[in-house]
Protein backbone atom coordinates (compact mmCIF):
# COMPACT_ATOMS: atom_id res chain seq x y z
CA UNK A 1 0.00 0.00 0.00
CA UNK A 2 2.11 2.83 1.26
CA UNK A 3 6.68 2.40 0.66
CA UNK A 4 8.66 5.40 2.03
CA UNK A 5 12.11 5.11 0.86
CA UNK A 6 14.98 7.43 2.21
CA UNK A 7 13.30 10.44 2.59
CA UNK A 8 14.70 13.44 4.10
CA UNK A 9 12.46 16.22 5.60
CA UNK A 10 13.08 19.75 6.56
CA UNK A 11 10.80 22.85 7.99
CA UNK A 12 13.09 25.58 6.36
CA UNK A 13 16.71 25.14 7.37
CA UNK A 14 16.50 22.68 9.93
CA UNK A 15 16.52 18.97 9.09
CA UNK A 16 14.22 16.85 10.94
CA UNK A 17 13.97 13.27 9.10
CA UNK A 18 17.10 11.61 8.17
CA UNK A 19 17.00 8.90 5.94
CA UNK A 20 13.76 7.84 6.78
CA UNK A 21 12.36 4.18 5.40
CA UNK A 22 8.66 2.04 6.22
CA UNK A 23 6.26 0.38 4.18
CA UNK A 24 2.77 -0.54 5.15
CA UNK A 25 1.37 -2.92 3.58
CA UNK A 26 -2.75 -3.72 2.75
CA UNK A 27 -5.17 -4.44 5.64
CA UNK A 28 -2.34 -3.06 8.27
CA UNK A 29 -2.20 -0.89 11.11
CA UNK A 30 1.73 -0.27 11.39
CA UNK A 31 2.46 1.86 14.10
CA UNK A 32 4.87 4.53 14.25
CA UNK A 33 6.03 4.86 17.89
CA UNK A 34 8.48 7.88 19.24
CA UNK A 35 8.42 10.51 21.79
CA UNK A 36 7.40 14.16 21.81
CA UNK A 37 9.76 15.92 19.24
CA UNK A 38 11.45 12.41 17.70
CA UNK A 39 9.32 12.93 13.88
CA UNK A 40 6.47 11.33 14.04
CA UNK A 41 4.09 13.76 12.83
CA UNK A 42 6.43 15.39 10.31
CA UNK A 43 6.51 11.41 9.06
CA UNK A 44 2.92 11.90 8.74
CA UNK A 45 2.75 15.12 7.13
CA UNK A 46 5.97 14.41 4.33
CA UNK A 47 3.55 11.36 3.38
CA UNK A 48 0.10 13.16 2.89
CA UNK A 49 2.37 15.64 0.86
CA UNK A 50 1.97 18.72 3.64
CA UNK A 51 5.54 18.75 4.30
CA UNK A 52 6.82 17.43 0.89
CA UNK A 53 10.80 15.70 1.69
CA UNK A 54 13.93 16.77 -0.31
CA UNK A 55 15.28 13.73 -1.08
CA UNK A 56 13.46 9.89 -1.47
CA UNK A 57 11.15 8.59 -2.65
CA UNK A 58 7.20 7.62 -1.67
CA UNK A 59 4.90 5.20 -3.37
CA UNK A 60 1.32 4.81 -2.34
CA UNK A 61 -0.52 1.80 -4.25
CA UNK A 62 2.27 1.32 -6.54
CA UNK A 63 2.56 4.93 -7.98
CA UNK A 64 5.86 7.55 -6.83
CA UNK A 65 3.90 9.82 -5.43
CA UNK A 66 6.64 12.35 -3.25
CA UNK A 67 5.96 16.01 -4.72
CA UNK A 68 1.86 15.30 -5.19
CA UNK A 69 -0.05 18.03 -3.92
CA UNK A 70 -2.44 16.86 -0.61
CA UNK A 71 -5.15 16.88 -2.28
CA UNK A 72 -4.28 14.76 -4.92
CA UNK A 73 -3.12 12.30 -2.47
CA UNK A 74 -6.47 12.75 -0.93
CA UNK A 75 -8.08 11.71 -3.69
CA UNK A 76 -5.82 8.59 -4.03
CA UNK A 77 -7.31 7.20 -1.16
CA UNK A 78 -5.14 8.98 1.18
CA UNK A 79 -6.52 9.92 4.98
CA UNK A 80 -4.95 12.24 6.87
CA UNK A 81 -6.25 13.15 10.94
CA UNK A 82 -3.54 15.49 12.21
CA UNK A 83 -2.59 15.41 16.00
CA UNK A 84 -4.01 18.43 16.72
CA UNK A 85 -7.30 17.29 15.11
CA UNK A 86 -8.17 20.51 13.40
CA UNK A 87 -11.66 20.50 12.71
CA UNK A 88 -12.91 23.33 10.84
CA UNK A 89 -14.28 25.24 13.95
CA UNK A 90 -16.52 27.94 12.42
CA UNK A 91 -18.66 25.16 10.55
CA UNK A 92 -20.79 23.25 12.14
CA UNK A 93 -20.03 18.86 12.82
CA UNK A 94 -22.21 18.39 9.59
CA UNK A 95 -20.76 21.19 7.62
CA UNK A 96 -17.52 19.32 8.26
CA UNK A 97 -18.61 15.85 7.32
CA UNK A 98 -20.56 17.73 4.10
CA UNK A 99 -17.31 19.09 2.58
CA UNK A 100 -15.19 16.69 3.46
CA UNK A 101 -17.41 14.01 0.93
CA UNK A 102 -15.02 12.17 -1.48
CA UNK A 103 -16.66 9.71 -3.74
CA UNK A 104 -13.71 9.37 -6.21
CA UNK A 105 -13.62 5.44 -4.99
CA UNK A 106 -16.70 3.60 -3.56
CA UNK A 107 -15.60 2.34 -0.48
CA UNK A 108 -19.41 3.27 0.94
CA UNK A 109 -18.48 5.76 3.76
CA UNK A 110 -21.45 8.65 3.51
CA UNK A 111 -22.95 10.43 6.17
CA UNK A 112 -25.06 8.31 6.85
CA UNK A 113 -22.58 5.84 7.71
CA UNK A 114 -20.04 7.80 9.03
CA UNK A 115 -23.32 9.03 11.89
CA UNK A 116 -23.79 4.86 12.39
CA UNK A 117 -20.12 4.42 13.38
CA UNK A 118 -19.89 7.51 15.44
CA UNK A 119 -23.51 7.71 16.96
CA UNK A 120 -21.87 10.69 19.45
CA UNK A 121 -21.62 12.28 16.05
CA UNK A 122 -25.17 12.32 14.97
CA UNK A 123 -26.67 14.02 18.16
CA UNK A 124 -24.42 16.94 17.85
CA UNK A 125 -24.77 16.96 13.97
CA UNK A 126 -25.50 21.10 14.17
CA UNK A 127 -23.17 22.24 16.74
CA UNK A 128 -20.30 24.27 15.85
CA UNK A 129 -16.72 22.11 15.95
CA UNK A 130 -15.48 24.82 17.91
CA UNK A 131 -17.64 23.79 20.40
CA UNK A 132 -16.84 19.85 20.71
CA UNK A 133 -15.13 18.50 23.55
CA UNK A 134 -11.44 16.90 22.99
CA UNK A 135 -12.94 13.51 22.45
CA UNK A 136 -15.74 14.62 20.18
CA UNK A 137 -13.42 16.71 18.02
CA UNK A 138 -11.19 13.40 17.39
CA UNK A 139 -13.91 11.80 16.78
CA UNK A 140 -14.95 14.44 14.11
CA UNK A 141 -11.27 14.53 12.90
CA UNK A 142 -11.56 10.78 12.36
CA UNK A 143 -15.07 10.87 10.58
CA UNK A 144 -14.05 13.67 8.82
CA UNK A 145 -11.23 11.47 7.45
CA UNK A 146 -13.20 8.77 6.59
CA UNK A 147 -15.88 11.09 4.36
CA UNK A 148 -13.13 11.37 2.08
CA UNK A 149 -13.47 7.50 1.11
CA UNK A 150 -9.80 6.30 2.29
CA UNK A 151 -8.27 3.12 1.56
CA UNK A 152 -5.23 4.08 3.59
CA UNK A 153 -5.64 6.41 6.61
CA UNK A 154 -2.37 8.45 8.33
CA UNK A 155 -3.57 8.95 12.29
CA UNK A 156 -1.61 11.25 14.25
CA UNK A 157 -1.93 10.46 17.90
CA UNK A 158 -5.62 9.80 18.02
CA UNK A 159 -5.67 8.79 21.96
CA UNK A 160 -3.14 12.60 22.82
CA UNK A 161 -4.91 14.21 25.38
CA UNK A 162 -7.82 11.97 25.90
CA UNK A 163 -9.79 10.26 28.88
CA UNK A 164 -9.01 6.30 29.26
CA UNK A 165 -12.63 5.51 29.01
CA UNK A 166 -12.71 7.53 25.29
CA UNK A 167 -9.43 6.20 24.54
CA UNK A 168 -10.78 2.52 24.89
CA UNK A 169 -13.97 3.58 23.13
CA UNK A 170 -11.81 5.14 19.92
CA UNK A 171 -9.81 2.08 20.31
CA UNK A 172 -12.50 -0.57 19.53
CA UNK A 173 -13.58 2.09 16.27
CA UNK A 174 -9.97 2.02 14.96
CA UNK A 175 -10.24 -1.83 15.01
CA UNK A 176 -13.39 -1.88 13.68
CA UNK A 177 -12.26 0.16 10.85
CA UNK A 178 -8.92 -2.32 10.00
CA UNK A 179 -11.93 -5.11 10.02
CA UNK A 180 -13.58 -3.04 7.12
CA UNK A 181 -10.45 -2.89 5.26
CA UNK A 182 -8.95 0.26 6.02
CA UNK A 183 -4.90 0.23 6.38
CA UNK A 184 -3.92 2.01 8.85
CA UNK A 185 -0.55 4.23 9.76
CA UNK A 186 -0.81 5.27 13.65
CA UNK A 187 1.82 7.34 15.36
CA UNK A 188 1.22 6.80 18.58
CA UNK A 189 4.11 7.59 22.02
CA UNK A 190 1.44 5.64 24.22
CA UNK A 191 2.92 2.41 23.84
CA UNK A 192 0.16 0.31 25.31
CA UNK A 193 -2.05 1.81 22.63
CA UNK A 194 0.35 1.13 19.96
CA UNK A 195 1.15 -2.46 21.12
CA UNK A 196 -2.73 -3.20 21.58
CA UNK A 197 -3.64 -1.78 18.16
CA UNK A 198 -0.95 -2.52 15.37
CA UNK A 199 0.42 -5.59 13.28
CA UNK A 200 4.30 -3.99 13.13
CA UNK A 201 5.93 -1.18 14.61
CA UNK A 202 8.64 1.43 14.09
CA UNK A 203 10.30 3.50 16.64
CA UNK A 204 11.54 6.83 15.33
CA UNK A 205 14.06 8.96 17.52
CA UNK A 206 15.65 12.08 16.63
CA UNK A 207 14.27 12.12 12.41
CA UNK A 208 16.19 8.27 12.54
CA UNK A 209 14.03 5.01 12.13
CA UNK A 210 15.68 2.97 15.25
CA UNK A 211 13.76 -0.47 15.28
CA UNK A 212 11.94 -2.19 13.25
CA UNK A 213 9.76 -5.27 14.32
CA UNK A 214 6.26 -7.08 15.10
CA UNK A 215 4.02 -6.26 17.65
CA UNK A 216 5.48 -9.43 19.71
CA UNK A 217 9.09 -8.21 19.50
CA UNK A 218 8.25 -4.88 20.40
CA UNK A 219 6.51 -5.93 23.60
CA UNK A 220 9.42 -8.12 24.52
CA UNK A 221 12.19 -6.23 23.86
CA UNK A 222 13.02 -4.30 27.20
CA UNK A 223 16.29 -2.65 26.35
CA UNK A 224 14.75 -0.87 22.85
CA UNK A 225 11.66 0.28 24.88
CA UNK A 226 13.91 1.47 27.69
CA UNK A 227 15.87 3.50 24.92
CA UNK A 228 13.83 5.54 22.47
CA UNK A 229 10.35 5.79 24.67
CA UNK A 230 10.96 6.09 28.50
CA UNK A 231 10.65 9.63 29.17
CA UNK B 1 -23.03 74.81 14.72
CA UNK B 2 -25.61 77.27 14.65
CA UNK B 3 -27.17 75.14 11.56
CA UNK B 4 -27.24 72.73 14.18
CA UNK B 5 -30.66 73.83 16.12
CA UNK B 6 -32.46 73.85 12.42
CA UNK B 7 -32.62 70.15 12.17
CA UNK B 8 -35.79 68.27 11.85
CA UNK B 9 -36.60 65.14 12.50
CA UNK B 10 -37.67 65.14 8.44
CA UNK B 11 -33.78 66.36 7.44
CA UNK B 12 -32.78 63.75 9.77
CA UNK B 13 -34.72 61.22 8.01
CA UNK B 14 -33.67 61.98 4.42
CA UNK B 15 -30.03 62.20 5.68
CA UNK B 16 -30.53 58.54 7.17
CA UNK B 17 -31.95 57.37 3.92
CA UNK B 18 -29.10 59.02 1.92
CA UNK B 19 -26.76 57.60 4.35
CA UNK B 20 -28.19 53.76 3.89
CA UNK B 21 -28.20 54.22 0.12
CA UNK B 22 -24.19 55.24 0.51
CA UNK B 23 -23.80 52.08 2.84
CA UNK B 24 -25.48 49.56 0.10
CA UNK B 25 -22.36 50.34 -2.30
CA UNK B 26 -20.08 50.47 0.36
CA UNK B 27 -21.19 47.26 2.06
CA UNK B 28 -21.43 45.80 -1.58
CA UNK B 29 -17.80 46.64 -2.47
CA UNK B 30 -16.09 46.11 1.24
CA UNK B 31 -17.72 42.34 1.46
CA UNK B 32 -15.88 41.93 -1.85
CA UNK B 33 -12.96 42.93 -0.31
CA UNK B 34 -13.31 41.39 3.05
CA UNK B 35 -14.02 38.14 1.24
CA UNK B 36 -10.65 37.97 -0.77
CA UNK B 37 -8.97 39.50 2.64
CA UNK B 38 -10.44 36.47 4.86
CA UNK B 39 -10.10 33.59 2.45
CA UNK B 40 -7.39 33.96 0.45
CA UNK B 41 -5.60 36.30 2.95
CA UNK B 42 -5.09 38.95 0.29
CA UNK B 43 -5.08 42.82 0.86
CA UNK B 44 -6.38 43.99 -2.68
CA UNK B 45 -5.56 47.11 -3.59
CA UNK B 46 -6.34 46.82 -7.11
CA UNK B 47 -10.11 45.64 -5.41
CA UNK B 48 -11.10 49.52 -6.00
CA UNK B 49 -9.60 49.43 -9.74
CA UNK B 50 -12.32 47.18 -10.31
CA UNK B 51 -15.24 49.23 -8.92
CA UNK B 52 -13.53 51.78 -11.11
CA UNK B 53 -13.53 49.41 -14.11
CA UNK B 54 -17.20 48.43 -13.11
CA UNK B 55 -18.58 51.73 -13.63
CA UNK B 56 -16.60 52.80 -16.80
CA UNK B 57 -17.67 49.03 -18.18
CA UNK B 58 -21.40 50.17 -17.04
CA UNK B 59 -21.19 53.70 -19.03
CA UNK B 60 -20.00 52.11 -22.14
CA UNK B 61 -21.84 48.93 -22.33
CA UNK B 62 -25.02 51.21 -21.49
CA UNK B 63 -24.00 53.61 -24.07
CA UNK B 64 -23.45 50.78 -26.82
CA UNK B 65 -26.84 48.79 -25.79
CA UNK B 66 -28.26 52.36 -26.94
CA UNK B 67 -28.93 53.72 -23.39
CA UNK B 68 -32.30 53.92 -21.70
CA UNK B 69 -33.91 51.63 -19.16
CA UNK B 70 -32.89 48.58 -21.16
CA UNK B 71 -29.14 49.86 -21.72
CA UNK B 72 -28.77 50.37 -18.28
CA UNK B 73 -30.04 46.83 -17.24
CA UNK B 74 -27.49 45.27 -19.77
CA UNK B 75 -25.22 47.40 -18.33
CA UNK B 76 -25.93 46.69 -14.77
CA UNK B 77 -25.91 42.79 -15.90
CA UNK B 78 -23.28 42.88 -17.93
CA UNK B 79 -20.60 44.85 -16.27
CA UNK B 80 -19.85 43.42 -13.05
CA UNK B 81 -19.77 40.17 -15.23
CA UNK B 82 -16.48 41.71 -17.47
CA UNK B 83 -14.60 42.81 -13.99
CA UNK B 84 -15.34 39.30 -12.68
CA UNK B 85 -14.18 37.65 -16.09
CA UNK B 86 -10.41 40.43 -15.69
CA UNK B 87 -10.23 39.08 -11.85
CA UNK B 88 -10.59 35.56 -12.97
CA UNK B 89 -7.63 36.16 -15.55
CA UNK B 90 -5.82 37.88 -13.29
CA UNK B 91 -6.03 34.90 -10.64
CA UNK B 92 -5.27 32.11 -12.45
CA UNK B 93 -2.81 34.16 -14.75
CA UNK B 94 -0.48 36.24 -11.73
CA UNK B 95 -2.44 35.64 -8.00
CA UNK B 96 -2.36 32.04 -8.30
CA UNK B 97 1.88 31.31 -8.12
CA UNK B 98 1.80 34.01 -5.57
CA UNK B 99 0.30 32.86 -2.52
CA UNK B 100 2.40 31.07 -0.56
CA UNK B 101 4.31 34.60 -0.37
CA UNK B 102 4.16 36.88 2.81
CA UNK B 103 1.84 39.75 2.64
CA UNK B 104 3.70 42.19 1.89
CA UNK B 105 4.66 41.25 -1.29
CA UNK B 106 1.15 40.45 -1.92
CA UNK B 107 0.18 44.03 -0.99
CA UNK B 108 2.95 45.29 -3.25
CA UNK B 109 2.00 43.27 -6.09
CA UNK B 110 -1.92 44.03 -6.08
CA UNK B 111 -0.20 48.07 -5.14
CA UNK B 112 1.32 47.43 -8.70
CA UNK B 113 -2.11 45.76 -10.53
CA UNK B 114 -4.01 48.80 -8.95
CA UNK B 115 -1.45 51.16 -10.91
CA UNK B 116 -1.43 49.43 -13.89
CA UNK B 117 -5.23 49.09 -14.34
CA UNK B 118 -5.28 52.98 -13.42
CA UNK B 119 -3.29 53.80 -16.86
CA UNK B 120 -5.31 50.98 -18.29
CA UNK B 121 -8.57 53.20 -17.76
CA UNK B 122 -6.54 55.95 -18.81
CA UNK B 123 -5.80 54.59 -22.21
CA UNK B 124 -9.41 52.95 -22.70
CA UNK B 125 -11.35 55.61 -21.95
CA UNK B 126 -9.41 59.02 -21.65
CA UNK B 127 -9.19 61.06 -18.76
CA UNK B 128 -12.04 62.99 -19.04
CA UNK B 129 -14.69 61.98 -16.82
CA UNK B 130 -18.17 60.44 -18.14
CA UNK B 131 -21.82 60.86 -16.35
CA UNK B 132 -24.28 57.94 -16.99
CA UNK B 133 -28.27 58.84 -16.35
CA UNK B 134 -30.27 56.52 -14.34
CA UNK B 135 -33.08 55.22 -16.54
CA UNK B 136 -36.57 56.59 -16.68
CA UNK B 137 -38.56 54.57 -14.20
CA UNK B 138 -35.65 55.44 -11.48
CA UNK B 139 -35.39 59.31 -12.20
CA UNK B 140 -36.89 61.91 -10.33
CA UNK B 141 -37.60 62.13 -6.43
CA UNK B 142 -39.95 61.38 -4.07
CA UNK B 143 -40.59 63.96 -1.18
CA UNK B 144 -40.42 62.76 2.11
CA UNK B 145 -42.35 65.63 3.98
CA UNK B 146 -41.51 68.07 1.85
CA UNK B 147 -37.76 66.88 1.29
CA UNK B 148 -36.68 65.02 -2.27
CA UNK B 149 -35.70 61.63 -2.17
CA UNK B 150 -34.04 60.51 -5.43
CA UNK B 151 -35.92 57.21 -6.62
CA UNK B 152 -32.37 55.90 -7.54
CA UNK B 153 -31.55 55.82 -4.01
CA UNK B 154 -34.66 53.93 -3.06
CA UNK B 155 -33.50 51.33 -5.33
CA UNK B 156 -29.81 51.26 -3.81
CA UNK B 157 -31.99 50.36 -0.71
CA UNK B 158 -33.74 47.62 -2.32
CA UNK B 159 -30.06 46.36 -4.24
CA UNK B 160 -28.32 46.48 -0.62
CA UNK B 161 -30.24 43.39 1.35
CA UNK B 162 -30.78 41.59 -1.63
CA UNK B 163 -26.97 41.83 -2.02
CA UNK B 164 -26.46 41.04 1.84
CA UNK B 165 -29.47 38.05 1.32
CA UNK B 166 -27.24 36.04 -1.44
CA UNK B 167 -24.05 36.32 0.56
CA UNK B 168 -25.99 34.95 3.54
CA UNK B 169 -27.12 31.93 1.36
CA UNK B 170 -23.42 32.00 -0.56
CA UNK B 171 -21.85 31.64 2.38
CA UNK B 172 -23.89 29.44 4.63
CA UNK B 173 -25.62 27.02 1.88
CA UNK B 174 -23.65 26.35 -0.74
CA UNK B 175 -20.72 24.14 -1.00
CA UNK B 176 -18.28 26.28 -2.20
CA UNK B 177 -19.42 29.17 0.80
CA UNK B 178 -18.72 26.24 3.48
CA UNK B 179 -15.40 25.69 1.69
CA UNK B 180 -14.50 28.62 1.62
CA UNK B 181 -15.20 29.62 5.49
CA UNK B 182 -13.12 26.61 6.43
CA UNK B 183 -10.11 27.78 4.23
CA UNK B 184 -10.14 30.87 5.61
CA UNK B 185 -9.05 29.00 8.93
CA UNK B 186 -7.17 26.38 7.45
CA UNK B 187 -6.19 25.77 3.83
CA UNK B 188 -4.07 23.23 4.57
CA UNK B 189 -6.81 20.57 6.65
CA UNK B 190 -8.96 21.86 3.17
CA UNK B 191 -6.49 20.57 0.70
CA UNK B 192 -6.04 17.11 2.63
CA UNK B 193 -9.82 16.32 2.49
CA UNK B 194 -9.10 15.89 -1.28
CA UNK B 195 -10.29 19.73 -2.52
CA UNK B 196 -8.27 21.56 -4.89
CA UNK B 197 -7.81 24.64 -2.80
CA UNK B 198 -6.11 26.62 -6.13
CA UNK B 199 -9.84 26.36 -7.44
CA UNK B 200 -11.60 27.64 -4.42
CA UNK B 201 -9.21 30.54 -4.17
CA UNK B 202 -10.01 31.29 -7.35
CA UNK B 203 -13.50 31.43 -6.88
CA UNK B 204 -13.93 33.57 -3.77
CA UNK B 205 -11.96 35.70 -5.80
CA UNK B 206 -14.07 36.09 -9.13
CA UNK B 207 -16.75 36.59 -6.47
CA UNK B 208 -15.14 38.89 -4.05
CA UNK B 209 -14.08 40.77 -7.48
CA UNK B 210 -17.51 40.36 -9.16
CA UNK B 211 -18.88 42.58 -6.19
CA UNK B 212 -16.66 45.58 -6.95
CA UNK B 213 -17.77 45.49 -10.32
CA UNK B 214 -21.46 45.41 -9.15
CA UNK B 215 -20.20 48.51 -6.44
CA UNK B 216 -19.04 50.33 -9.58
CA UNK B 217 -22.19 49.75 -11.73
CA UNK B 218 -24.48 50.80 -8.96
CA UNK B 219 -22.74 53.81 -8.41
CA UNK B 220 -22.02 54.88 -11.98
CA UNK B 221 -25.67 56.70 -12.21
CA UNK B 222 -24.87 58.55 -8.97
CA UNK B 223 -21.81 60.33 -9.71
CA UNK B 224 -18.94 61.28 -12.30
CA UNK B 225 -17.12 58.48 -13.44
CA UNK B 226 -13.97 59.28 -13.41
CA UNK B 227 -9.56 58.49 -12.25
CA UNK B 228 -8.77 58.84 -9.32
CA UNK B 229 -13.15 56.66 -7.81
CA UNK B 230 -10.52 54.00 -7.34
CA UNK B 231 -8.37 55.71 -4.60
CA UNK B 232 -11.27 56.83 -2.80
CA UNK B 233 -13.25 53.93 -2.46
CA UNK B 234 -10.34 51.64 -1.52
CA UNK B 235 -9.45 53.73 1.40
CA UNK B 236 -13.13 53.94 2.74
CA UNK B 237 -13.20 49.81 1.83
CA UNK B 238 -10.32 49.41 3.62
CA UNK B 239 -11.31 51.46 6.74
CA UNK B 240 -14.94 49.53 6.91
CA UNK B 241 -13.11 46.27 6.84
CA UNK B 242 -11.21 47.08 9.51
CA UNK B 243 -13.46 48.12 12.04
CA UNK B 244 -15.61 45.66 11.06
CA UNK B 245 -13.18 43.04 11.74
CA UNK B 246 -11.21 41.52 8.77
CA UNK B 247 -12.18 38.78 6.56
CA UNK B 248 -15.87 38.82 8.48
CA UNK B 249 -18.77 39.93 5.66
CA UNK B 250 -20.95 41.04 9.11
CA UNK B 251 -18.44 43.31 10.21
CA UNK B 252 -18.32 45.03 6.60
CA UNK B 253 -21.87 45.31 7.09
CA UNK B 254 -21.85 47.05 10.29
CA UNK B 255 -18.53 48.68 8.93
CA UNK B 256 -20.34 50.14 6.37
CA UNK B 257 -23.39 51.19 8.45
CA UNK B 258 -20.59 53.25 10.54
CA UNK B 259 -19.58 54.95 7.41
CA UNK B 260 -22.07 55.75 5.82
CA UNK B 261 -24.24 56.77 8.63
CA UNK B 262 -21.65 59.19 10.06
CA UNK B 263 -20.84 60.73 6.66
CA UNK B 264 -24.40 60.77 6.31
CA UNK B 265 -25.60 62.98 9.53
CA UNK B 266 -22.33 64.76 9.60
CA UNK B 267 -23.06 66.99 6.87
CA UNK B 268 -26.14 67.83 8.25
CA UNK B 269 -24.58 68.58 11.46
CA UNK B 270 -21.26 70.25 10.34
CA UNK B 271 -21.41 71.06 6.31
CA UNK B 272 -18.09 72.41 5.97
CA UNK B 273 -15.87 69.33 8.66
CA UNK B 274 -18.56 66.32 7.10
CA UNK B 275 -15.53 64.41 5.81
CA UNK B 276 -14.09 64.32 9.53
CA UNK B 277 -17.14 62.48 10.98
CA UNK B 278 -16.91 59.21 9.69
CA UNK B 279 -12.82 58.78 10.05
CA UNK B 280 -13.61 59.88 13.62
CA UNK B 281 -15.92 56.90 13.84
CA UNK B 282 -13.24 54.87 12.88
CA UNK B 283 -11.23 56.27 15.05
CA UNK B 284 -13.31 55.70 18.22
CA UNK B 285 -14.28 52.57 17.01
CA UNK B 286 -10.52 51.15 16.62
CA UNK B 287 -9.39 52.53 20.02
CA UNK B 288 -12.19 50.41 21.88
CA UNK B 289 -11.84 47.57 19.52
CA UNK B 290 -8.37 47.39 18.01
CA UNK B 291 -9.25 43.89 16.08
CA UNK B 292 -12.86 45.24 14.60
CA UNK B 293 -15.83 45.13 15.77
CA UNK B 294 -17.13 41.16 14.77
CA UNK B 295 -14.64 38.32 15.17
CA UNK B 296 -12.00 38.26 12.20
CA UNK B 297 -10.52 35.47 10.76
CA UNK B 298 -7.04 36.77 10.90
Amino acid sequence: MLRVEHIHTYYGLSHILFDVSLDVASGEIVCLLGRNGAGKSTTMRSIMGLTPPKTGQIEFKGASCAGLKPHLLARMGMGYVPDDRRVFADLTVGENLDISFRNYRQNGWDIDRVYTFFPALKAIDRRRAGFLSGGEQQMLSIARALMTNPEFLLLDEPTEGLAPLIVSTLEEQILRLKESGLTVLLAEQNLAVALRLSDRGYIIDNGVIRYHGMQEELKQNEEIRRKYLSV
Amino acid sequence: MDGAANITAAALLQQILVGLSRTTILFIVSSGLSLVLGVLRIPNVAHGSLYMIGAFLTYSVATLAGGGTVGFIVALTVAPLGVALISFVVERGLFCHLYEREHLMLLLFTFSIMLVFGDLVKLIWGSDYRSLTAPLFLQGSFSIQGFPFPRYNLFLLLVGPLVAAGLWFLTNKTKIGKIARAAAVDREMVGAMGINVSWVFAAVFVIGCYLAGLGGALVAPTQNITQGMDHTIIIEAFLIVIIGGLGNIWGALLGALIFGLTDAIGILIWPQFAIVFPYAAVVVVLLFRPKGLLKSTW
